[in-house]
């Protein structure tokens, strides 16, 4: 690499990606729902370009194992003709895959500008001092992970916060996302509507 | 001006089949049906229409560019990736008009000669994404989609394909790679993707707002479109405003339309009791502009004369409890975390600006640092493969040159001095 003459540098951490390489985890095969589910969506590509669903694929494996393992990525790599390597290559480089464990409801706040601007730091701390954690960490439980993410492009309802990548609650304030932590533990899935100002239209 | 995109966004059943086929659904579609393909582009290119993805590119070029003499297949790619911090224009026509994304998919197919129409959906858009699927199904039944589209011998399939959360993936042909089950990571240009894009194949990546301009343009005529806005900058415009306004959202309006009286009177304004500070006009990777710049009729050609580019249309608005310096580091945090890493100055530069903006949003810079800023981002701007090294160049340098004075006050205080409501309470120095 290069060196910027006027640039001081902390020795030891060059690089800034602190990813982590997928465990093995459990055996893994897709449970034929998941399969079949695969195999739909391959039609949809030309019968050459399988790898065009490895996105699709990973996502399933995500939804068996709650994360992405090194076991459910060669079973990938084997349904769609490629190698571990490459399935890897692809899955670290995209956010909404975990290749950790998560916990049972991943709590996504988006902090880019225009939720910042609308309260979006608070919503980070109250949920981080609700739950006990900090940013990146999941609870003792196994309940619950809280992360940080970029702009969701809903920045007319900041901030918002994502749970389990699809279950939006826009509008976030302290007390709404405290609200929707006791939820959740009261009612589990069904306390997650979606998008929530569809729910109130 | 009456909306034209967005005209039924508010109707309870407004995105479904019955709806919009009562409201002059799919009649584009049929008269571009019954036109020759080049008659169609031509069209288009009389329009004057230019891409709403962020270059402002025309349209009808585009297509005109897609090889015609070719064994090869061809395919639209339709870019709803929509990840430009303050844009969410396409996830409303997505969710609220679908079959309009839709007919302007399969007239863009029939211009260019393709059989599929492949939709990019960010990964974070899956309540959208449930919606457009229940709809493309009902598409698909009454064969407004599929074979044989409406009796004519034309055939076209839609695809909808998740993306998994990049940013980057928006860029026209890192989302072809994307699409193509690798990183997202451009490509060198030439070849354009008119000429080699999704599998090799000549492939036209419109947006979705662009593609849901063309069914009014066949359907309503060039003399109508052209009657909307100011000279090459045409038609309807979706613009997102948010921040710190009194009602953020998205509002449609010709690009006659002032930023002004975007931000004052389609949005409220600023919240009470307070004063403008600086406007982003097109989204997160452009340069601000100061409150005295806002009487410039929003378009393409006028804000790029202003110093700055429409790019998505996402107008973000701050107050005077926004302080500068934090501006810079957020975005230059965001602009870190999506660098695909390909090439040298934007992943390492990137790096070292947020490590300085950060020591300098801490009060633990020095004055040097706030030079060193524009050493670094200016040998970033210009020389990386992608637009993205000059978006991720923007934010600090213009940052530093509007408001030099807030970061030589960080030093000089060894804090920030800008009071702001909205801030975290407990903002550790350092934290992320
Ligand atoms: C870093 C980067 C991100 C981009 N993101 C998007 C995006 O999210 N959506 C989009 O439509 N265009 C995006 N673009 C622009 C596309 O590359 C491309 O110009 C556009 O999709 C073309 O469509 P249009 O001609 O209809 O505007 C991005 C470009 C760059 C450089
Ligand atoms: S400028 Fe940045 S995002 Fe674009 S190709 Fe280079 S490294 Fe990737
Ligand atoms: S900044 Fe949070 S959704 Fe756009």
């Amino acid at each position: 690499m290069s060196f910027h003459p006027l640039m001081e540098y902390d020795p030891g951490r060059f690089h800034h990606s602190e990813r982590k390489i997928a465990d093995e985890g459990a055996p893994f095969v897709f449970t034929p729902e998941r399969r079949a589910k695969l195999d739909e969506i391959l039609t949809e590509y030309p019968p050459e370009r399988k790898r065009s669903a490895v996105l699709a694929a990973l996502y399933l494996v995500q939804e068996q194992e709650g994360y992405l393992t090194a076991n459910g990525m060669r079973h990938v790599a084997g349904i769609l003709d490629l190698t571990p390597a490459e399935v890897e290559d692809v899955a670290t480089y995209y956010v909404m895959f975990f290749k950790e464990k998560v916990g049972k409801y991943v709590l996504q706040v988006c902090r880019t500008l225009s939720c910042a601007l609308n309260g979006a730091e608070r919503v980070t701390e109250s949920l981080s001092e609700k739950l006990g954690i900090k940013v990146g960490e999941t609870d003792p439980s196994g309940m619950f992970t809280l992360l940080e993410f970029e702009c969701l492009g809903a920045c007319d309802r900041a901030p918002v916060v994502m749970v389990n990548n699809e279950h939006w609650h826009e509008h976030a304030t302290p007390e709404s996302c405290s609200k929707l932590i006791d939820d959740i533990k009261a009612k589990g899935e069904a306390a997650l509507s979606g998008c929530h100002l569809k729910v109130e239209k | 001006m009456d909306p034209v995109l967005t005209r039924y966004v508010r109707e309870p059943n407004g995105h479904t089949l019955d709806f919009f086929l009562q409201h002059q659904g799919y009649e584009g579609l049929k008269k571009a049906l019954a036109m020759k393909p080049g008659d169609v582009i031509e069209m288009v290119k009389a329009s004057g229409l230019r891409g709403r993805g962020g270059a402002g590119f025309p349209t009808g070029l585009k297509w005109q560019f897609v090889l015609k003499d070719t064994p090869l297949p061809k395919y639209i790619a339709c870019n709803a990736d929509e990840s430009e911090p303050g844009t969410f224009k396409d996830h409303v026509l997505m969710e609220r008009n679908p079959h309009l994304v839709f007919e302007g998919c399969l007239i863009g197919c029939w211009a260019i000669g393709a059989k599929v129409a492949y939709i990019y959906i960010r990964g974070e858009f899956y309540h959208v994404q449930k919606v457009l699927e229940a709809e493309l199904a009902k598409a698909y039944d009454k064969g407004y989609v599929g074979k044989n589209i409406l009796g004519t011998g034309f055939d076209c399939d839609i695809v909808i394909h998740r993306g998994a959360g990049a940013y980057e993936a928006g860029e026209e042909t890192a989302l072809i790679e994307s699409f193509e089950g690798k990183r997202a990571q451009p490509r060198i240009k030439p070849p354009f993707p008119a000429v080699s894009g999704i599998y090799n194949c000549p492939t036209a990546v419109n947006n979705v707002e662009t593609l849901c301009n063309v069914p009014g343009i066949v359907l309503n005529g060039v003399e109508w479109y052209t009657s909307l806005g100011p000279d090459k900058n045409f038609g309807p415009k979706l613009y997102c405003v948010s921040g710190h306004v009194k009602k953020p959202g998205v509002y449609e309006a010709t690009m006659k339309t002032t930023l002004r009286e975007l931000i004052f009177d389609y949005a409220g304004g600023v919240r009470d009791g307070h004063r403008l500070k600086a406007v982003i006009p097109g989204g997160s990777s452009v340069p601000m502009l100061l409150p005295d710049q806002l009487d410039i009729p929003a378009s393409f050609d006028d804000v790029a004369k202003a110093g700055s580019m429409l790019g998505s249309a996402a107008i973000i608005v701050m107050d005077e409890t926004t302080c500068m310096v934090w501006v810079a580091k957020n975005l230059m945090y965001f602009y870190r975390h999506e660098s695909c890493g390909k090439c040298t100055p934007c992943r390492e530069g990137g790096d070292w600006l947020y490590k300085i903006l950060t020591r300098l949003e801490n009060g633990e810079g020095s004055m040097r640092d706030i030079d060193l800023i524009a050493s670094v981002a200016g040998n970033i701007a210009g020389k990386t493969l992608c637009p993205f090294g000059d978006a991720a160049a923007a934010p600090a340098l213009t940052t530093v040159k509007n408001f030099r004075s807030e970061f030589e006050d960080h030093v000089r205080e060894g804090r920030c001095t800008v009071p702001s409501d909205w801030r975290g309470w407990r903002v550790a120095a350092g934290a992320h």
